[in-house]
């Protein structure tokens, strides 16, 4: 098992698990898995970061990682 | 410069910014592309730096939902033109700065006229599918476009440079068609709207006067609930 510090923004934070911070998920698991696994509704994650860095959902979590997933913004 | 109405005007713009810095932003054109809750704000904040030639843009006018977070909207303007209510605004602010408005939305159609004669656009839409035909024209003006959005507590800000992937990074490749983004869900609060456009006005000045740490191929996010900050690469 690894362990990653999980933000989810916006509307996506209803789907916030307890202890995001140190969320506990299975070695080699995509961010695409994670999502799925989360519930979250398909098609709303627009912007996938690890530690400040633009990913796409194929992106392997690794242990210590600071992952961010971001829906579409755009009032003004 | 020298000859201004009232003098002392940018006195505490100094030393922050260089007296040939501020003769710059005098000597500068911005266009401000909707007026709402940023456009407002970065309209307000470039007039008072003192950027000499605004072209402040909106079809819209205002209604009661406005109240709450745009500087603009006054209880006495429902229903005026968010563009007129801009220049006169401006005007009882700074009457060193030339302002030109339209009362009008752009489309793909006549956003590159509106926009060509800039130096630089501040995209302050409320849209998706206009901010990218915003960007398809500015590329085509080959000016930056410096970008705001908000839904709620949560704000972005980036600059785009022509030539720049833009929001095809941020929205994704099949965005262009979305109209909206999740604020239809949250509605958008006046402190996120003011703190967006104070950090839109800040990239304006830092294009304008060629200073580093532009937000180019970056993207700041801020969720003012929880006090956090990301500054996201996006390449």
């Amino acid at each position: 098992m690894i362990k990653i510090d999980l933000n989810l923004f916006v509307t996506l934070s209803k789907y916030l698990p307890k202890d995001s911070d140190c969320f506990e998920l299975s070695e080699n698991t995509s961010v695409e898995k994670l999502i799925l696994d989360l519930g979250i509704e398909q098609g709303i994650v627009k912007l996938i970061f690890v530690n400040g860095k633009k990913q796409d959902n194929r992106y392997i979590l690794k242990n210590g990682d600071r992952l961010g997933l971001f829906p579409p913004v755009g009032g003004g | 410069m020298e000859k201004l109405k009232f003098k002392g005007r940018y006195d505490r713009n100094f030393n922050t910014l260089s007296i040939k810095e501020q003769k710059k932003l005098v000597s500068s054109k911005v266009v401000v592309i909707g007026l709402g809750g940023l456009g407002g704000g970065v309209s307000e904040i470039l007039a008072r730096a003192g950027v000499g030639h605004l072209t402040l843009i909106d079809g819209d006018s205002f209604e009661p939902s406005n109240l709450n977070r745009q500087l603009l909207s006054q209880e006495n303007l429902m229903g005026v033109s968010k563009a007129r209510a801009a220049k006169q605004r401006v005007n009882a602010i700074n009457s060193e700065v030339n302002v030109d408005c339209f009362i009008e939305y752009l489309d793909a159609t006549n956003m590159y006229d509106r926009i060509k004669h800039g130096d630089l656009v501040v995209d302050c839409l409320d849209t998706i599918d206009a901010r990218f035909i915003l960007q398809n024209a500015a590329n085509r003006a080959s000016i930056p476009v410096v970008s705001g959005a908000i839904a709620g507590m949560t704000g972005q800000v980036t600059s785009i440079f022509p030539g720049d992937m833009g929001y095809k990074l941020i929205y994704g490749e099949e965005a262009e068609k979305q109209s909206k983004g999740v604020e239809t869900i949250t509605g958008n609060l006046g402190c996120c709207a003011l703190f967006v456009a104070a950090l839109q006005s800040v990239e304006v000045l830092k294009i304008l006067l060629k200073r580093k740490d532009i937000l180019r191929n970056k993207l700041l996010i801020a969720e003012l609930w929880t006090n956090t900050f990301e500054i996201v690469d996006l390449i």
